[in-house]
């Protein structure tokens, strides 16, 4: 017998996936520290073992927000708005897709920071996969927004994580001015492109702390349109 | 004339079984509606869903099923008309029966969520216009049944989006949710029960013997919701509750919910038995009604003893047979549902389906509950309902009518072929 009943009517959450979306990226970027380190070492061979791992997570994030899209069809009836959600999601995966870049240059280059470096620049990842873990912590909160109907203490709650996303994005400004300087005062001991080279690679990380902040503001007009 | 007086009891037991068939289809149709949140929440198992719904589906169909019944017997068509031709719709009420157990069990198979309600007015719509003709069918009635149709969803919605807002209001937008989880919950309790208790005991205990005045059935069910907000108020409190908890901001809230979801399914099994076993036992009692007396027809007649409780045990028996698979679906299927939106629904639902067949109004379950479902959509309550299986389900409220009354006039044809 065809299940004869109402139930029909409720269809899939897209918040699960989004949120594993949001596990698999988010694992993905956190990959990149132990890549650094083996860089540090010079340690060309494990770091691109971690690369291959880096990029196996993107593409199981791909996956996953393909099945999103089209588990979105247009007859469904959210209370966020469905391309909201969708641009959220694009958003969310550009992060796995940074995260692959770096470490794909790093490997074709074969050439890290500097040993005087090196701490501030880990301090400065770390910092900017701050930005993606607070990211993903706003994406968990979306069970609890659905529980309060995207209203009242639990939205404060969630726009005040967004702030302190914000901060983090600040900070990583910080850092990377920091580092830039400090590079400016060794570069003269290198290659002029190897030193172009970790420009851009400063520039990329920070990249990762903008992307973080931009999947925070998707958030935040997501809920504005209330 | 000759023919009631000849094949008298034959036609009771015909009808009686065709009656059965029907019951037997509204227990198998709408099981999932009343116990279906409950266990796609995972509030109980599908074993315990089929024995609570057993309970209350009859209870309602027997404690409170007389009301609508009345409705469904002569306020769909003006009975007076066959006065001369009482033969004509003792085969007519068991034609529709028939047409309407055959239409609900094709709808199942298919997989159409149809209303039971809407498959038996039909029906009996289609053999009066073949029979008398259309102006025996008191349109009158129909637009108001028909207006209800309407109108049960929309204020099932509006109910329902209280009852979420005020949820929210008092217990997840606040400082500490599961304190006032805690602290209103038994409220809530006490407001369900008290609806359920004066349904009952205002419609109902007529059956049993038991005749209350207004003062009393108000006093005795605000006694009873006083109780059960007492001991709901402990029980929540208690340390066996609360080891019970899951962790989670909201997830020992949503505990406190699915209790009250239990409450308001069994609620609502019960204003669905009281509301649908008339669709079944409504036509039977007409029929046996003429048979009883020597075929005169009688407007409003009692209803013979043994016919509450023969719908009753069809429902319980659709129930059973068909329930659990049913049942087992649903458990494996929507876990998005959470409690607390399911007691909101639930509330709705059961409060306007009661208030409903309170003015013998047969209305829809399915519908009721659509529309409060979609009342909690409305408040942003549900991460995502399909639109286009709405679109389906209204298509199948539209085509049931004139299937319901298609099939009413081949079967009553066949029937007068053997019969008269």
């Amino acid at each position: 017998m065809a299940v004869n009943n109402i139930f029909g009517l409720f269809a899939h959450s897209p918040l699960k996936p989004l949120q594993q979306h949001s596990d698999k990226v988010t694992e993905c970027c956190s990959f990149l520290v132990q890549f650094f380190e083996y860089t540090f070492e010079n340690d060309w061979q494990h770091a691109e073992q971690m690369r291959q791992q880096i990029s196996e997570a993107e593409r199981q994030a791909d996956s996953l927000k393909r099945e999103i899209r089209l588990k979105l069809p247009r007859g469904l009836f959210m209370p966020i708005d469905r391309t909201d959600l969708l641009e959220l999601v694009t958003q969310q995966d550009k992060l796995a897709n940074y995260a692959k870049d770096i470490a794909g240059r790093m490997i074709g280059r074969q050439f890290s920071f500097p040993a005087e470096m090196q701490d501030e620049f880990m301090r400065y990842v770390c910092r900017s996969l701050d930005a993606t873990v607070q990211a993903h912590k706003v994406i968990n909160e979306m069970d609890e927004l659905l529980e309060t109907g995207f209203k009242g203490r639990e939205l404060t709650f969630v726009n005040n994580m967004i702030q302190a996303l914000d901060d983090i994005e600040d900070d990583t400004d910080q850092m990377q001015i920091k580092l830039r300087l400090m590079l400016r005062g060794v570069e003269d001991r290198y290659n002029p492109i190897d030193v172009m080279f970790l420009y851009k690679i400063l520039e990329w990380i920070g990249v990762l702390a903008d992307q973080a902040q931009r999947v925070g503001s998707r958030i935040e007009l997501m809920l504005a349109r209330s | 004339m000759e023919i009631i007086q000849e094949y008298g009891t034959l036609l009771v037991i015909i009808t009686a079984a065709f009656g059965f068939f029907m019951a037997f289809g509204v227990g198998a149709n709408d099981v999932s509606n009343a116990m279906g949140t409950s266990v796609g929440s995972g509030t109980i198992t599908a074993k315990q869903a089929i024995i609570i719904a057993m309970i209350f589906e009859s209870a309602g169909a027997y404690l409170a099923g007389g009301e609508v019944t009345e409705t469904i017997k002569s306020g769909v068509i003006n009975t007076v008309e066959y006065a001369a031709t009482p033969e004509i719709l003792a085969l007519g009420m068991m034609a529709a029966l028939f047409s309407s157990g055959l239409w609900l069990l094709i709808a199942s198979k298919m997989g159409w969520p149809v209303s039971t309600t809407h498959t038996i007015i039909g029906a009996i719509i289609g053999f009066a216009c073949v029979t008398v003709g259309p102006h025996s069918v008191d349109w009158g009635s129909i637009r108001n049944i028909i207006g209800s149709w309407f109108i049960t969803p929309v204020l099932a919605g509006i109910v329902a989006y209280g009852i979420f807002f005020s949820t929210q209001k008092l217990i997840f937008d606040t400082e500490k949710p599961l304190h006032n989880a805690q602290k209103y919950g038994p409220y809530y309790m006490g407001v369900t029960i008290l609806i359920l208790c004066i349904v009952t005991m205002t419609k109902g205990l007529k059956h049993v013997g038991l005749h209350l005045s207004g003062l009393e059935t108000t006093v005795i069910s605000l006694s009873i919701s006083a109780v059960s907000v007492v001991l709901s108020r402990f029980y929540f409190r208690s340390r066996i509750f609360r080891h019970t908890m899951r962790s989670g901001t909201f997830g020992a809230v949503e505990k406190i919910f699915s209790i009250l979801m239990l409450l308001t399914a069994c609620a609502m099994a019960f204003a669905h038995g009281s509301n649908d076993v008339a669709n079944a036992i409504g036509p039977v009692s007409a029929v046996v009604s003429i048979v009883d007396h020597q075929g005169q027809i009688i407007a409003n007649s009692p209803l013979a003893w043994w016919i509450l409780p023969l719908g009753a045990a069809g429902i319980a028996l659709g129930l059973i047979v068909m329930g659990y698979k049913v049942m087992a679906t649903i458990g494996t299927g929507i876990t998005d549902l959470t409690p607390s939106r399911g007691f909101a629904a639930q509330f709705a639902t059961a409060t306007t389906v009661v208030l409903a067949s309170g003015t013998g109004l047969p209305i829809s379950t399915t519908q009721t509950l659509v529309g409060a479902i979609l009342g909690i959509g409305f408040a942003r309550g549900i991460a995502a309902l399909n639109l286009t299986v709405i679109r389906n389900i209204v298509a199948s409220w539209i085509i049931t009518l004139p299937a319901g009354a298609l099939f009413a006039i081949l079967i009553y044809y066949v029937l007068s072929a053997i019969f008269i």
